[in-house]
Parts: structure tokens; sequence; C-alpha cells
């Protein structure tokens, strides 16, 4: 075994965590309920911690031991592991006395959002509070020093620290963090401004491949998910919505549930669902599944998959648009080339499929609210169970809980919550939890966007590319979630990955004469962000054409994308990586081909290097993937690592299955056995090649997943000579 | 009770079809029971008495009425494996299994009951490589894993890739297969 000692065990046992507080007053059977951090006083934190708050980011126990405080959310990407090793790094403590403890979004509030945004997602975690969290950790350790300056009475440069000791060497005197920290927190801290952040060369937590914070209790069944809180006197929910998005409740027969065992109460949920409640959820489920409720299905009843096709399909030929890039003249350039190429793409809509299905558990006091969310936005929570309880902020809180997935699903859209918040409202006193069912989870997410993309080029006679035209057709997930991002009809976000701007989501090429335009259209299907985004369709479109392009002209894909990324070091910095160490062109075993694609996104370059076979019946199995990543920042490289390996698998179920069809105005697959996943037998080899470059801050949990799609596209395009232009795989001869 | 066409997932639709996963479903049937079922349970050692009815699937009996939650619901047709458990040593997707089916005799083990701290080669294995991200999965991941290694103490690549059909939606599948090997390796040295 790599490691047996001193495993860090993520800090459960402080009495500021409410979840392990709550779960023990349930076991013990007590009723001890509620808030024990009182809203607006800000020493709190530091009295409830068992230790002592140097500042917002960190408390030091007698013991040493460092608590480091996280606001950002845990769904597995390892960012609580990635902030607690920056916060350690610029306090210079013993990373085997490192705990982390999250806060609430109630708690961040109190305190005029000391820990600042809480919000999970576009692989933002790390990259956008880096620079405060580790001001924050190098302040405490300004703090600390100065403490133990003043006692020895000696200048603070004349002290070193290492592991969280303090040493005065012309004096040989020593001491620790815990000895000194009540007396550093009396201290006025220093301006976070005036603050040298450590270069990263120097790095000795952060940048190395630490092992998670918080594996432990993953591995025993003891770690306790939203959908596993227990409280006493709790009730379960079930809830159905109307399949049909856009759909009513006509009406109910409740008197069918009579004497059924343990249902307490049928509840109508706004005008678009009934909910059961029971005293467990299977008898809440089960008396669901038997309550006879009519619909109105309304408009969306007519819509299905060839509705919303042709409603795509037209947007790919319309006048105007909703956004577009261009420089020179796209359309002029291709219509006087010597060679033409033209394709239409389509990629379908996509569930989430977390593990943890939606569920939220809900409690209204008499003046207060509180509830347990597995969220990647606690803050949007707490908005969401103050407006749906009518209890204000200030009174309300969100306990924080690991989420068993997420992937975009569980941000912005806190429809479940506003759920529980309605039965809630029926059991004032009582918690109630509501599970969605996986049928229920898989007929109402907000789904990947489905789109086509038409694509033409003009090639020169010596091959080269001098004019493109991409016109993606489809929805908006701004038009959904989001209306204010749309101005004046313009909505470039369904460009990502596409954009002329450097920095976050920019195209790699350079062409002469370029239009990409996107024009909405939108279906009653409500849509929202999944892993990746945007970045993954467009990555498919752009980079499965440009193979097209460079078959057309003769050229190598790799080098015919090299020839337009001259002014684009970066991204063709990461594609040489992967060609290099995926070995592009050289020989393969007998029926494997390569693909290669590079895209960026989330601040982020990646490349994949994609090794494919295709059987003589058309079946595909992917070998290899090569993954390449500069995130600019690699903090921790073993979980850059597993969350490259995971979008491999994320990628490759959208790849080889994903899809959602419409039928009679509703979703069709509703469980794992029609909505298809991959499994680990047909999980690749995966190589995880990082190269940062430690000029810029880049994200890591999604950026990778949009080139897993076009470089195993790309090998099946070698293997067959024949261009797949849609997806999933499972609905395509190959053969 | 009739339960609507689309009705109740995966009890039904086994009961009609029989058993679409290739773990854990082959269990014994008797006739449904709605009735409500004083019951005896073997789990992890100790014999338990509950109270639910008779058609009510293992899973929520093991979650709801003995609040053990390290088992996971994750689909309830026996497609996923998060709510795997060991029946007499053969990992079962409890999501399919009656409590009218289950005899007092029957050995049943959660994640709880399968080691003392977390030490069985398995959890070492997928403590030492960092397997789990989010954590869901892998509950019914490891008893796949500690069954699979119970049965087949070396097993290939392609062993495991027969047995470990569990899904993971973050992808641990690679680390799933490294630390499988590795927990197999460990246990081999004792």
């Amino acid at each position: 075994m790599k490691k047996s000692t001193n495993q860090i065990i993520r800090d459960n046992s402080s009495k500021l965590s409410r979840r392990t507080f709550v779960v023990g007053s349930a076991a013990a059977g007590g009723l001890a309920l509620g808030f024990h951090v009182p809203f607006g006083a800000t020493s709190a934190l530091a009295q409830t911690a068992g230790g002592t708050e140097v500042n917002a980011w960190v408390v030091v126990q007698g013991d040493d031991t460092c608590i480091i405080r996280v606001a950002r959310s845990e769904m597995g990407q390892g960012t609580i592991t990635g902030l607690v090793q920056l916060v350690a790094e610029e306090l210079e403590c013993d990373w085997h006395k490192v705990k982390a403890e999250q806060v609430t979004p109630g708690q961040n509030l109190a305190r005029k959002r000391v820990w600042g945004e809480m919000s999970t997602g576009g692989s933002r975690g790390i990259r956008t509070s880096q620079d405060y969290v580790r001001r924050g950790g190098a302040a405490a350790r300004q703090l600390l020093l100065r403490a133990a300056a003043d006692e020895w009475e000696v200048p603070v440069a004349e002290l070193t620290v290492e592991n969280g000791i303090i040493t005065h060497g012309p004096s040989k005197r020593s001491t620790s963090y815990g000895k000194v920290a009540a007396a550093a927190a009396r201290l006025t801290p220093p301006d976070p401004k005036t603050i040298t952040l450590k270069d990263p060369k120097s790095w000795k937590i952060a940048g190395k491949p630490m092992q998670r914070v918080d594996t432990a209790d993953k591995l025993d069944g003891s770690k306790v998910f939203a959908i596993d809180v227990k409280l006493p006197g709790i009730l379960c929910a079930a809830i159905k919505d109307c399949p049909v998005f856009g759909g009513k409740v006509k009406s109910y027969d409740e008197a069918r549930l009579a004497g059924m065992p343990g249902v307490k109460k049928v509840v109508k949920v706004k005008d678009t669902a009934v909910a059961v409640v029971a005293d467990t959820w299977w008898r809440a489920r089960s008396a669901l599944e038997a309550l006879p409720i009519v619909w109105d299905e309304g408009a969306g009843a007519t819509a299905s998959d060839a509705t919303i096709a042709d409603l795509l399909k037209e947007g790919l030929t319309a006048t105007a648009n909703n956004g577009e890039r261009k420089n020179g003249d796209a359309l002029k350039a291709i219509e006087g080339a010597a060679k033409k190429v033209e394709a239409v793409y389509s990629t379908p809509f996509l569930a989430h499929a977390t593990m943890e299905p939606m569920n939220a558990t809900v409690l209204l006091g008499p003046d207060k609210a509180e509830a347990w969310v597995p969220s990647q936005n606690v803050e949007a929570s707490l908005a969401a169970l103050s407006e749906a309880s009518g209890v204000p902020l200030a009174k309300c809180d969100i306990h924080r809980v690991d989420l068993g997935g997420g992937f975009g699903r569980r941000g912005g859209t806190q429809d479940f919550v506003h759920q529980a918040v309605a039965i809630a409202k029926e059991f004032p006193g009582t918690p109630i939890k509501l599970i969605w069912s996986r049928e229920e989870d898989q007929a109402h997410d907000f789904y990947r966007p489905i789109s086509q993309c038409k694509l033409s080029a003009g090639l020169d006679d010596k091959g080269n590319l001098v004019g493109l035209h991409v016109r993606v057709s489809g929805q908006s997930i701004n038009a959904t979630l989001n209306p204010n991002g749309i101005v004046n009809g313009k909505d470039m976000r369904q460009l990502q990955g596409l954009w002329a701007e450097p920095g976050d989501a920019q195209l790699g090429y350079d062409v002469p004469n370029l239009l990409i335009d996107y024009v909405m259209r939108n279906s009653h299907v409500p849509v929202g962000p999944w892993r990746g985004v945007n970045t993954n369709q467009n990555a498919v479109y752009m980079e499965c054409f440009i193979d097209e392009v460079a078959k057309a002209a003769g050229k190598d894909p790799l080098e015919f994308r090299r020839a337009l990324m001259g002014p684009h070091p970066k991204h063709l910095a990461v594609l040489n990586a992967v060609a290099e160490k995926g070995d592009w062109g050289k020989p393969l075993p007998a029926g494997v081909h390569r693909g290669i694609a590079q895209f960026m996104g989330y601040g982020s370059y990646s490349a994949a290097v994609a090794e494919v076979s295709v059987s003589d019946q058309g079946k595909v199995k992917v070998h290899r993937m090569v993954m390449g990543i500069n995130c600019g920042h690699a903090v921790n490289p073993d979980q850059i690592a597993a969350q490259v390996e995971g979008s491999v698998a994320y990628g490759l179920t959208a790849t080889l299955y994903g899809e959602c069809k419409v039928k009679d105005g509703r979703m069709v697959d509703l469980n794992f056995d029609s909505y298809q996943i991959m499994r680990l037998a047909e999980m690749p080899k995966v190589e995880t090649v990082i190269v940062p470059s430690y000029d810029f801050w880049g994200g890591v949990g999604e950026p990778t997943i949009c080139v897993v799609a076009p470089s195993v596209l790309n090998a099946i395009y070698a293997a067959t000579g024949k261009p797949v232009r849609q997806l999933p795989l499972k609905n395509v001869r190959l053969v | 009770m009739r339960y609507p066409a689309n009705g109740l997932g995966g009890i039904f639709k086994l009961l009609q079809t029989g058993p679409p996963a290739p773990t854990g479903d082959n269990f014994r049937r008797k006739a449904t029971s709605k009735r409500k079922l004083m019951a005896k349970l073997n789990i992890n050692g100790t014999v338990r008495d509950v109270e639910a009815e008779g058609d009510t699937p293992l899973l929520w009996v093991i979650r709801e009425q003995v609040g053990l939650t390290g088992t996971k619901y994750g689909c309830g047709v026996a497609q996923c494996g998060a709510c795997s458990v060991h029946i007499n040593d053969q990992v079962m997707r409890s999501c399919s299994i009656r409590l009218s089916d289950v005899q007092p005799t029957d050995r049943i083990v959660t994640i709880e009951g399968l080691s003392p701290n977390a030490s069985h080669p398995v959890q070492k294995a997928w403590a030492a490589i960092d397997v789990p991200q989010c954590g869901y999965c892998q509950s019914g991941q490891i008893m796949a894993a500690a069954a699979l290694l119970k049965k087949t103490p070396k097993p290939t690549d392609q062993d495991i890739d027969a047995a470990m059909t569990n899904i993971c939606r973050c992808g641990t599948y690679q680390r799933i297969r490294t630390a499988v090997h590795m927990a197999a390796a460990d246990a081999a040295k004792g």
C-alpha cells in the first residue's frame, strides 16, 4: 500500500459541523436541533470550532491541528483537497495535522461573505478562489509568527517556520501554532494586498499529488449524503411532476390511497406536481405509483424528436442570427474556393444522471428554516429556501452535505428545494425529506442542449483553409435559466469554445475568412449546463469537421491543425504534447486507428489522442486515450488525473450511448435499463499529460471532456473512411 | 394492489421479465406479499427484527428500517449496483430483492459490516489510490469487488470486466481496476 499512516481525515467532529451534530443527535434520539451558531455574531465560529479562529480561513486547535475552512462544494472533483492544499501551503502548517471544514451560506451571509462566492460550477472552484484563500493562509501565518515574536520580544524577521513549528534561531527557542494561536487571534490582521504569495516553484504541499482529505468515510458507508440524513420525526416524500414539460395537474384520486400503510398526506406541489408524504420513502413511492393522476399536458405534448429536429434544421439556413464572430468574408471566400467541404452534424439532449438522485430535506420551524441540500451552490439553495418558505434569509441556513455527483445539475437550478419547501409547508416543525425516483430524475432534468451544426469550408488549390462558416442552431441555456444573459437577442454562450476572445474558451484556429454564428431555436424541453456545457457539442462539430477538411486537403489531421494554430501557442503546445505521448504517426496494431482533437474551455487548454478499433460488425472499442491539459497551475496532479479519467468515462458514455429521446412531449428513457451508461469493461486506458505553464489559473473538472468525443469520432473516421456526424454511436451504422 | 403499467420500476419488471443485470438478481422469489411482515434479518452478524410490507425491497428495509445508509439507492432496477450487498457471500442488488424472500438464516452483509475499521484489502486499496470521487457508488463498488476477490482471488482484467458492472458517473473505473488488482496482491501477501 502506498499509504497507511497519517491519513488526513476530514474533520467531521467539531461542533461546527452541523452534519455530524445532526446525525449524532438522531442516533442518540435527541431533539436538540436547530442553529447553534448565532446569526450575526462574528465571533461565534471562533468559539464553537473547538479551537482558536486565527482568521476566517484558519482555526488552530491546542494540539496544533489546523482546521482549514472551505466554502465551495465537493461533488467528487477534489476541490476541497485542492483548496486545503493552497491554504496549508501559505500557512506553513503540518499537512498531517490538517482538517477541512465547510462553512454554511448562513454563516457566510452573517459575516458579510467573508468566504466569498460559494457557487461551484464552471470549473471555478479553485481558479476563482485561489488568490484569496492563499492570502488567507498567508495572513494567518503572519499573525501566528507575530504572536511568537511578541512573546519572545524578538523581531519577526528572525523567526522561521516549518510544519507549524516556529523557531527563533539565535536563541534556539521554538513553539508551535497551537501555543500561539490565541495571541495571534488578538492581533490586527495584515492587509491582504500587502502579502506576497509564494512562487509556485517553491510549493511543498500545493502542486503535489497529495491524497484526498475526504476519502475515509467513502469506504465504510459512514459518509452522510443528503439522501441519508436522519432527523427525529422525519417524513419522506415522493413526487411526480407532469411528464410533459409545461403541463399541469388536472386531478388526482386521493381516496385510492385510503388505508395504505404509512401514508400521511397527498400534496399538490405548485400546479405541476403531486407528492405523497409517508413515514418511509418506499411507502411514499409505492403510494404515489398507486395514485391515479390526470394531467393537463398542455401544448408540449405534440413535440417529439422529429418536430424538434425540424425546428433546429430550419435554423441552419435562417437569415437572422443570435450572435456571431467574424473576420474577413467567409461566405465569399468559400464561394470562390478551389474546393468546398460541407457537412451537417447533430447532438442530442443528455441527462446528468447523478448517482444520487435529486433530493432535499427541509425543516420549517416557527421562525427559521433549514435544509440539507446536495448543492453546487449553497447560496442559491439558501435563496430558494427563503423565497419558497417566506422566512427571511437571515433566519435560513443550508447544512453542508457533499453531493453524490453534480455535473451542473445542482447549481442554479434549485427546483427540488422549491418542491421540498412546498411540501414541508404542510408539515411545520416536521423535517421532510423529498427524494426523486430515478425515473423522476430522468424525466425532469435540465438537459444538455440539443443542437445541429452546418459547417462549410473552402480550400485553395494548395489545400489551405481560406474560409470557414460554422452555423450552430439549437437551444439556449440562457433562454431556460438566465434570460438576462441574452442582450438584444444576442446569446454568445452557445458558441463556447469557438469564441474570438482569449483566456476562457477561445477557438485555437486562425482562419483568414471566418464566420461563426448561432441561431436560437428553443423547444419546450428545459436545458442547462452539463459537465463541459457547450464545449462538448461545439468541439464535436469543429474538430470532426476539421478532420473532414484535412482529408479533403490531402493532409494529416495533426499537420493541418498545426498550420492554423500559429497565433495560438498554448493550444498548440497541448496538442503537441498529446501527439508526442500518443505516438501520433507511429505504427499501430492491425485494425487500430488514431484520432486527434484539441479545444479550449474553462480557461484551460485540452487535447486528446484516441486509439480505436471498429469490428467487422461495427462495434467500437476505445483502447487508449492520451489526454492533455494545461490548466495553468496544477494544484494536485493526481486529482487532475482523476478528473481527466472521469471526463473520459462521462464523455464516452455520451459518445457511445447518450441520448434523451422525446415522444409526446416527454422523456422516453427513464432508467438505466434504457438510458445506458458505460461500465468498467468499456473504459479505455487513460494516460493524462499535464503541462502546466504556471502563468494563469484554469479549470480542471470540465475542460478535457469536450475532446473525448471528437478524438474518438476522428479515429473511427480514420478506420472507416466515413465521417460520423451524429451522436450517439449506438444509432450509427459504422460498417 | 395493481401496479400501473409504467409503474413500480424494478420489482414489477423483474417479476415480469426476470433479471436484467448480471449479478445479484437471481434471488429466490415467492408470491408477492403486500401484507405487513414481521421479519428477522441477519445483518452484519446481528439478528434484527424489522417490520415492513413483504414486497418492500431489501434496500429500503436496510436504509429505512434498519438505518444503515451506506447502501445506496441509484436506480431501483438492479442496473447501477449502488445497492450491492452480500447475501451468503454472493453480491446481490438489494433494490430488487423483496423482504418476504429473505430468510432469517440468510447472512446479509452491508458496507458497514464488511470489515472493522475499513481494513478489508479492497477498502485499503481504494484508500491507497484514492479511488472515490463523489463516493456515492463506492459502497456498491467495494462490495462487488470484495465478492469478486472471495470467488476469484487473482482476477484477470477479463474477470474484473465481467464482475464489476456497477455504474460510476464520476468515472472512477480506471482506478477501480487498479485497486482490485492491488487488493488481490495485498490479500495474497496475507
